[in-house]
């Protein structure tokens, strides 16, 4: 067992006693009660739990906590910033993107950082990086647009 | 023609035909402006409510379950409440598992109540059948059996809020009108907001009638409303089952045997309860119904993680002598050497199937068509948190889509009276049948009851794979016939299936009949041959319609083939040659023809195809929905299908939400798809042989196509869109492919074929 301080959406955390090859999943969710990251499969195949990891997207249901270190980790739960939603997730609602809605927070977390990496995303690009987000209820076609839609709302947004 | 089945046993079958039978038996006026006498059912008014104003409960067939009085205000069940400070709260009373009803319920009654949509704050409403009638999501039923009684809600609140404007105005009641959540008095100019008018509103009697709106007076209805939990799924907010948070909260998974029907002999819990973060560890026995508790070894921990790490290292000796030894490769032979009997009993019969196949002038085709066991697969995995209390209550967070069937399911477990459970409604991470059955509740209830504080039952996406309540598989073997002038003369569907009773079909495995094609041709047997099966099977989105469609769509496609007649052409022949329509709730022939056409006239039926590119075309009537799909679809020389669009005509009356609506059809192509191609589970010796998604490969992004949806919107009364488009895609993909290739698939899963996508 270990404690560890980890550095979420832009705020120290600390855990206490955590298990070091806890999945960062299962921190965020029972010790943090920051619920937003799903659970899906628990094995990197859903995409239900992603989260970035230094701005990377991460599966976090197969990250230990061990292994973030000092990284920087950002949430849904942290992607609004000052209160403003982020674009992709003015996008969703505007385009009433989700069913059941489960498997959205990865989708969302999905989508941002190809936005970071790729303002200005063709079909294909969106379908590379959307690949490893299962959406059960079959949302794809409104994510595609939602994705377009924030692109090019955002179009001008500094990186 | 048409025969029902007879009830099995089988407690949620019947509960499912109690609920698809209910609104059947109560045939509800058609849609548009009317005049309705609500003595049948009693709306009350409400006083002493927290918040005060108007609010307006319900009761269901007169049963005055909430008198006429002050009423404790944290109990309060109602459609509508209108507060003095212009709060207009609506009520959804049905479980959200993403089929919208959250959203669209509260629109039927906003739009008779001319509320502003953007100032109605939608509550998810407690359980209390006595009060709201069925709360199920299930059967596409939502929309149907609560359209009326919604409108007749919001139009009594409105009709009390004018009542009260023309005294305080002292204008007649034909001066005013309403728009916005505003009573209007256009001649002077004058307006009150319904908060306004709240309290005086609530001194006046309920009216005996009220006037409905005709579809074209509709401001809301129709229009694309985003979801009402939108916001907060965007953000990450804690809304589903899984989510669900409490001080002291302890974790549980629990453990069954692989195969169903094992008793646990021994398990070695000392070493698991010597595991870190472990709590306890215990067996139950379970009462032996598999929709509640089966026996297994549960363990509590004091994290999710702990609780995974602990099950891994569990030991179990099982007894497997009463338990399945199914094996799908030996039904499979079994099967394949019964298609050439007759079915063990015939649902439908007339004229003679051998005489019209022998018939000289005429052609006969014979197939065999095969479609394997599939998941529900919702992507939250079971869940429930439960809290027992000294008293002997219990305090329940289920996801769910029978809160109903929970309370009876958790009373049975427990040996408690209803009254002493209570149940919270969450949002769940997805349905399409799953958890019509409260298994994962039952194992929580009764784990909590060794527990002291809440506790959270998780299950792993394994548990979800191998304990499932799969859609059933099967074999339908077909016959038909055309005579020398190409019309469809004989047709015959054997369905070989399961049975879990040895009297009557599985849930979901039963030859399902609509009068299509059957009451189309001279010469039809349909009937069925049970095989006995342990596997547990349930409802799985449009049950039984989602592989009879499949068999019945592609087979009427080979007769067109063998008549060498254009597949369209003899798809319109054939529903045209139906009977008149019988009722307004029943398959209609003008309706299936319009939607068959809209759907070929928008994928532009009959335009020339490249080689290796064809369209295939589908009809199915289901959950009162008349839906026509049409696929544009190339094969390569690999059999590696890509579905490059799919165009979709339904005509489910007046639409609700427009968005819903659509988002739910393109759902229903996409889980076609993926189902059709990749999907199934296999199983040997009782045990599910995949384990997670990399064993099952749900549909991804790069494989959608695009997805047109249109609506014939009809006067009919309205039906529910979560079931009625999945049935037609899979044969308008499989009657694409012979299009494009000359190759008929007849295997469910087409992987089992060579095909990939």
């Amino acid at each position: 067992m270990a404690d560890y301080t980890l550095s979420i959406n832009g705020q120290p955390r600390v855990v206490t006693d955590i298990d070091p090859d806890t999945p960062l999943l299962w921190v965020l969710r029972d010790e943090l009660n920051m619920v937003g990251t799903k659970f899906g499969c628990g094995v990197a195949q859903c995409g239900a739990c992603t989260v970035h990891v230094n701005g990377n997207p991460t599966r976090s249901c197969s990250f230990p906590v061990s292994a973030v270190a000092d990284a920087s980790v950002t949430t849904i739960e942290g992607l609004a910033k000052d209160g403003q939603l982020h674009a992709l997730q003015q996008a969703w609602i505007d385009h009433d993107v989700p069913q059941c809605g489960y498997c959205q927070a990865g989708q969302i977390m999905s989508a941002a950082a190809l936005l970071e990496e790729n303002p200005n995303p063709s079909d294909r690009d969106i379908d590379n990086a959307m690949a490893g987000n299962l959406c059960r209820c079959g949302t794809y076609q409104r994510i595609r647009l939602a994705i377009h839609d924030a692109a090019a709302k955002s179009g001008k947004r500094t990186g | 023609m048409n025969q029902t089945t007879p009830k099995s046993d089988n407690s949620l079958t019947d509960y499912f035909d109690s609920l698809m039978q209910e609104f059947d038996a109560n045939p509800a006026p058609s849609v548009g402006k009317q005049s309705i006498e609500l003595s049948r059912r009693s709306f009350i008014k409400l006083t002493g409510i927290l918040g005060g104003g108007l609010v307006l409960g319900f009761s269901i067939g007169g049963k005055q379950v909430l008198a006429n009085t002050s009423v404790d205000g944290s109990k309060f069940n109602a459609y509508v409440q209108i507060t003095p400070e212009g709060r207009i709260i609506i009520q959804a009373k049905n479980p959200e598992i993403g089929q919208g009803v959250k959203t669209a319920l509260p629109m039927i009654v906003a739009e008779e109540l001319d509320a502003a949509w953007e100032e109605v704050e939608v509550v998810q409403s407690p359980i209390d059948e006595a009060t709201y009638g069925r709360q199920v999501a299930g059967g596409s039923r939502s929309i149907p059996a609560n359209w009326v009684v919604l409108r007749e809600a919001g139009a009594t609140v409105r009709a009390m809020l004018v009542a009260a404007a023309a005294a305080q105005l002292s204008v007649p009641l034909s001066e005013l009108r309403t728009e916005n959540s505003r009573v209007i008095h256009s001649a002077s100019g004058r307006s009150l907001h319904y908060g306004d008018l709240a309290e005086a509103a609530a001194l006046l009697d309920t009216p005996t009638s009220v006037n409905l709106k005709a579809t074209g007076e509709y401001r809301l209805l129709g229009r694309r409303i985003t979801g009402v939990d939108n916001a907060d799924i965007v953000t990450g907010k804690p809304l589903f089952g899984i989510d669900q948070q409490h001080e002291n909260l302890s974790y549980a998974v629990y453990q069954k045997c692989p195969a169903v029907g094992g008793r646990v002999v021994s398990a070695n819990l000392d070493h698991i309860k010597s595991l870190k973060g472990v709590k306890d560890a215990f067996i139950l026995e379970g009462n032996g119904k598999t929709d509640e508790l089966m026996p297994g070894v549960a363990i509590v921990a004091t994290s999710t993680w702990a609780a995974f790490k602990a099950k891994r290292a569990l030991e179990i000796v099982w007894d497997e002598s009463n338990a399945s030894k199914d094996s799908w490769s030996a039904f499979t032979a079994q099967a394949q050497e019964l298609a050439s009997t007759a079915p063990a009993r015939s649902l439908s019969r007339s004229g003679s199937i051998e005489q019209s196949m022998n018939a000289d002038g005429n052609k006969s085709v014979e197939a065999f068509y095969t479609h394997n066991f599939v998941l529900h697969a919702p992507l939250e995995p079971q869940n429930t948190t439960a809290l027992s209390k000294a008293d002997g209550s219990i305090e329940i967070w289920a996801p769910t889509q029978t809160p109903g069937r929970v309370l009876t399911g958790v009373a049975n477990t427990l040996g408690i009276a209803q009254d002493q459970i209570t149940l919270h409604q969450t949002r769940a991470g997805g349905g399409f049948g799953r958890r019509l059955t409260n298994d994962p509740v039952c194992e929580a209830a009764a784990i909590a009851r060794r527990v002291d504080g809440p506790v959270k039952l998780q299950w792993t996406r394994e548990d979800d794979t191998q304990h499932d309540f799969n859609r059933v598989g099967g074999f339908h073997v077909m016959k038909g016939a055309v005579d020398k002038d190409g019309k469809m003369v004989a047709y015959s569907d054997h369905l070989i299936s399961f049975t879990e009773n040895g009297r009557s079909p599985v849930s979901g495995g039963n030859l399902r009949m609509t009068g299509y094609p059957e009451d189309a041709c001279p010469n039809v047997l349909m009937g069925e041959t049970l095989l006995p099966l342990k596997i547990t099977c349930g409802a799985f989105r449009a049950p039984a319609s989602n592989t009879i469609a499949w068999a019945q769509q592609s087979f009427i496609a080979e007769l067109a083939h063998a008549a060498q007649r254009n597949q369209y052409e003899f798809l319109l022949e054939t529903l045209s040659a139906l009977p008149e329509p019988r009722g307004e709730m029943l398959m209609n022939k003008y309706r299936a023809i319009d939607t068959v056409k809209l759907a070929a006239e928008k994928a532009g039926w009959g335009r020339l195809m490249p080689a290796g590119r064809g369209l295939g075309i589908a009809f199915y009537y289901s959950h009162f929905g008349h839906i026509a799909e049409v696929a544009e679809v190339s094969v390569d020389e690999n059999r590696k299908v890509t579905v490059h669009n799919v165009t979709v005509a339904a005509d489910v009356g007046p639409i609700v939400n427009r968005s819903t609506s659509e988002n739910l059809l393109e759902g229903a192509v996409i889980d076609g798809i993926s189902t059709m191609m990749g999907l199934s589970i296999e199983f040997e010796n009782g045990r599910v042989l995949q384990e997670n998604f990399h064993q099952y490969p749900i549909l991804r992004m790069p494989k959608t196509p695009k997805i047109a949806v249109h609506f014939i919107e009809s006067n009919y009364h309205p039906t529910g869109l979560g079931e009625p488009g999945l049935p037609p895609l899979a044969p308008a993909v499989g009657n694409a492919i012979f299009a494009a290739s000359g190759i008929r698939a007849r295997t469910m899963p087409l992987s089992k074929e060579g095909f990939s996508i």
